[in-house]
């Protein structure tokens, strides 16, 4: 394939400068409606100097914005198989739902009989988690996946205080999330990492090695960060709930196994799922998503507060008991991702839920089995929603898992998740999700191939990659080493 | 079903490369005892059209709805939302990207937030923004565990009553499962904080201090700032209107630390309170100890100027349990949202709205005040503030409410000695007409 007949990577690439390089002193961009009272008298003690923005007009901001979102690389682009994040196609009816005009302008702080709308919203979307994760106590209040995890290690120490149990660790695999060990850490718990086994999998003898009294329980990840299923989970769960703890499933990668498995039946007390990877709503460059909690019975009364209940066909936000952890957001989270959440599940149906979930599995083994000859495979074994590659063949010619990811981006690709799980060495972590449709990941699996062909062939291609994005490789030591953080 | 692609032929022929005869079969790893019984129990689907009329409903639901005056901020406030920032920010190259690990296919979103960055310093009078926390109220914590991250060794943190009492509410989450110890500063009958008592206290690592408070009063954060600093603490400063800052002195003017606070008003709709965006700034010599995403200027091989996200060593990917937050996904799209709002604006536009929101204020209490009502503290205040009225607001509250207007929050149940009394809001949104139907129906 020639450099000129990649595809995906042609294109006007504008420049523009900051926003503090173009306009000119007096423009405005929008309109402050005229005055329709007296001027008041402000008193001269707390008055500020004015504040040092910049003027534009209406076009310079359009046409700055617009010209940025040019650069950029999302869903709607094209494939995005970055392992962990789940990045599949966000619904465009999702989008207006969201902005529905009644629902939007709601005030956080109106009395519940004002705002039924949005309280039915937030009562049926809870009963949906709930049954999605056999879990049946829920809050949608926590902003994002780590929020979710702090909120449900909030429930873990809030639960064993009222037990009288004094404890101050936790177990947590190298196959978990990256952000586990220090939402963890911000309640108190000294993390224990734990060797997955040599199948990339927890063996039931490593966690019945270390689990204690002193020990708070264990977050897994389920399926693993490297797109396995932990198939020993329910005995490890025996083990931690002997030993007086608790198991937290971390719900990232729910979208494997929607209505396959049952987290409640695999021993998971407590988990979080993040609404804006299984449930399609999209991640903005980096937020605002949503990572509502789901517990047992037992821990329901433990969950942030309020939720949302219903009562002879009424909705009410109940404040819970003094067992609450209390509130961990200032009104009810990312009320707007929660609508899109919603509206998917309200689209998908159990059926669909579930046919995606197969449909992401199949598409991540079809990758694996068609690459693992053109790249060394991590685990060879059934792989769910992901599959992790080593870089041990790209050693070989002297190439990285890096040079390979940036030469993706000059294909027309994002690249995959990189260097995660730690587990693997260079690891490529693939997750295409269920929504690539077959000849898109026929292609991709061509586009891979083609590159590993060139990194004997041609590695300079590789090495001084990408040469077709917005910038070339960026120095990242440079920006470390001196700090430039604002203009 | 249309989000997925696959045909049954497709299927069948993925499946033969996999080797499984079904995709039922690709689960052979998941034990028996792990499996779902029976289907989901979750609503039929519905195609685009009957969402649409369900959504409806939902929407024919709210008895307020946008076509009400709420004149209630305390946290999330009604601006005006220019039309360019609905077209342009949902342009779905800025919301279906993901976090810009991928700096090279991500420079957008990365020069966007390093716009975010400077404007939130500018407008706080900062060394140095964050790429957002969550809310207000998250960001708070986070400034508080900063705080006691950077005194070392000190056991607790003074926050305000005044600070909005469900910022307090998670501050107090975050804490409760620490060491540490959260303890109250009172409020003065000019509905300012009394920082009488912090001497004490002791061993307190950090003062917080909202302003403008929740009462809407403008706290004299330099004052306040000497004495937080002349007893040893670091003096954080939170709000929930930014807004506030196109005529206020800058908290960094007043001599703040670390501010921390909500950035809804620039272009967000209220949306019952989310998505918000928590914005976070300190003093350039914190911040190897700040919480949060940065992103920094760099350049590429070829010496042109690029951004990447940076000083990643404090985040939870690198640094485990020993970072500074958990914080991963924050808010990104918001960042973006507020620095076009905020550029939209432009510092003279800024200060023109601020003048005029302070204006409506001063208006609306000249007109209760002609009624009888008082106004509860003298302080200067921006565009809240408390009112007591002669006889029981609620008949006139129901009144107003028939007549589409929403007369602000009862206090009681925030700060029990304030019951009856109201925080009333308004911003450029409030006509003068709907100040004056509120005046109206007050008894004189």
């Amino acid at each position: 394939m020639s450099t000129t007949n990649i595809p995906g990577a042609n294109g006007i690439i504008q420049n523009e400068p900051l926003l503090w390089e173009k306009g000119k002193k007096g423009r405005r961009g929008m309109c402050v409606p005229a005055s329709d009272v007296p001027e008041a008298h402000f008193p001269a003690d707390f008055q500020g100097q004015g504040v040092d923005f910049p003027d534009l007009s209406e076009v310079d901001v359009v046409r700055h914005y617009t010209r940025l979102s040019q650069w950029n690389y999302g869903v709607d682009t094209g494939m995005y198989p970055l392992g962990s994040c789940t990045m599949k196609y966000n619904p465009k009816i999702n989008e207006k739902v969201a902005s529905t005009p009644q629902l939007a302008a709601a005030h956080p702080m109106l009395s519940d009989a004002l705002v039924q709308g949005n309280l039915q919203i937030m009562y049926e979307l809870q009963e949906y988690l709930a049954a999605i994760t056999g879990l049946p106590g829920v809050t949608v209040q926590p902003a994002a996946g780590a929020h979710g995890e702090l909120a449900g290690m909030l429930i873990f120490a809030a639960y064993h205080k009222a037990k009288n149990s004094k404890r101050n660790k936790i177990l947590i695999p190298d196959t978990a999330h990256g952000t586990n060990p220090a939402s963890a850490a911000l309640c108190g718990y000294k993390p224990v990492p734990i060797k997955s086994g040599p199948n990339g999998i927890l063996d039931i003898k490593s966690i019945a090695a270390v689990m204690d009294e002193e020990t708070a329980g264990i977050m897994v990840t389920n399926p693993n960060t490297l797109g396995l299923f932990e198939t020993n989970i329910r005995e490890i769960a025996e083990i931690v709930h002997a030993k007086g703890g608790l198991v937290y499933g971390d719900g990232a990668n729910l979208n494997a196994v929607m209505g396959i498995i049952n987290p409640r039946k695999c021993g998971v007390d407590v988990m979080h799922l993040n609404l804006h990877k299984t449930f399609s709503t999209p991640h903005g460059g980096g937020g605002p998503g949503a990572g509502p909690v789901c517990v047992t019975e037992e821990l329901s009364k433990y969950l942030p507060s309020p939720r949302a209940v219903k009562e002879d066909n009424t909705y009410r936000l109940d404040y819970g008991g003094p067992e609450s952890v209390g509130r961990v957001h200032a009104f009810h989270g990312n009320f707007s991702v929660l609508l899109r959440a919603y509206s998917y599940i309200r689209t998908m149906g159990a059926e669909n839920l579930k046919k995606a979930s197969q449909l992401a599995v199949l598409n991540a083994a079809y990758i694996k089995e068609k690459l693992k000859g053109t790249l060394p495979l991590a685990y060879n074994r059934p792989c769910m929603h992901e599959c992790v590659f080593s870089d041990a063949l790209l050693q070989e010619d002297k190439i990285s898992t890096l040079d390979l990811a940036k030469r993706l981006i000059d294909c027309g690709y994002h690249p995959p998740t990189i260097y995660f799980p730690l587990v693997v060495h260079g690891a490529i972590m693939i997750e295409p999700t269920e929504t690539e449709c077959k000849e898109d990941i026929d292609q991709f699996i061509e586009v891979v191939k083609m590159i590993v062909r060139e990194a004997k062939e041609n590695p300079e291609l590789l090495r001084q990659a990408p040469m077709r994005a917005k910038t070339r490789r960026l120095d990242e030591t440079l920006a470390a080493r001196h700090p430039c953080l604002c203009g | 079903m249309r989000y997925l692609p696959h045909t049954d032929d497709e299927i069948e022929e993925m499946l033969a490369v996999v080797g499984r005869k079904s995709l039922d079969e690709l689960f052979c790893s998941v034990p028996d005892a792990c499996r779902y019984d029976g289907v989901m129990g979750l609503p039929e689907p519905m195609d685009e059209w009957q969402l649409t009329a369900h959504v409806a409903q939902l929407a024919e639901a709210m008895q307020v709805n946008h076509t009400y005056n709420v004149l209630i901020g305390a946290g999330s406030y009604h601006h005006n939302i220019p039309e360019t920032i609905r077209t342009v920010m949902s342009r779905s190259e800025f919301v279906t990207a993901y976090t810009p690990y991928q700096p090279e296919m991500a420079q957008g979103t990365l020069q966007g937030i390093y716009e975010y960055q400077t404007l939130v310093t500018r407008l706080l009078g900062m060394d140095v923004a964050n790429a957002s926390i969550y809310d207000g109220a998250s960001a708070l914590a986070e400034g508080l565990l900063m705080g006691l991250r950077v005194a070392k060794k000190k056991a607790k943190v003074a926050v305000s009553a005044a600070v909005h009492p469900h910022y307090r509410e998670v501050a107090k989450a975050y804490l409760e499962p620490t060491c540490y110890e959260m303890v109250e500063l009172p409020v003065g009958p000019d509905g300012r904080t009394d920082l009488s008592g912090l001497a004490t206290i002791g061993d307190v690592a950090a003062v917080a201090i909202q302003s403008p408070n929740f009462f809407g009063v403008i706290e004299d954060l330099e004052t306040l700032g000497k004495d937080i600093h002349a007893a040893g603490a670091l003096f954080i400063t939170s709000f929930t209107e930014p807004l506030a800052y196109g005529l206020l002195k800058n908290p960094g003017a007043c001599g703040a630390d670390i501010v921390c606070g909500e950035g809804q008003s620039f272009g967000l709709p209220r949306s019952f309170g989310g998505a918000a965006l928590g914005m976070f700034a300190c003093r350039d010599e914190f911040v190897r100890n700040m919480p949060g995403r940065l992103v920094g200027q760099t350049q590429d091989l070829d010496g042109k100027r690029g951004f990447v996200l940076t000083l990643s060593t404090r985040e939870q990917h690198i640094r485990r349990e020993k970072a500074t937050s958990n914080i991963c996904s924050n808010q990104g799209i918001c960042t973006l949202i507020a620095a076009m709002y905020m550029s939209s604006l432009g510092g003279s536009g800024l200060g023109e709205l601020a003048r005029l929101n302070y204006s409506k204020a001063e208006y609306f209490k000249a007109q209760l005040r002609a009624k009888g009502a008082k106004i509860v503290f003298d302080s200067p205040t921006f565009n809240e503030f408390v009112v007591e009225f002669k006889e029981d607001f609620r008949p006139t509250y129901e009144r107003l409410l028939a007549k589409k207007i929403v007369a602000g929050l009862d206090l009681g149940k925030f700060y029990p000695e304030h019951k009856g009394r109201y925080l009333f809001c308004v911003t450029e949104t409030a006509a003068k007409e709907i100040i004056d139907a509120v005046a109206g129906e007050v008894k004189p």
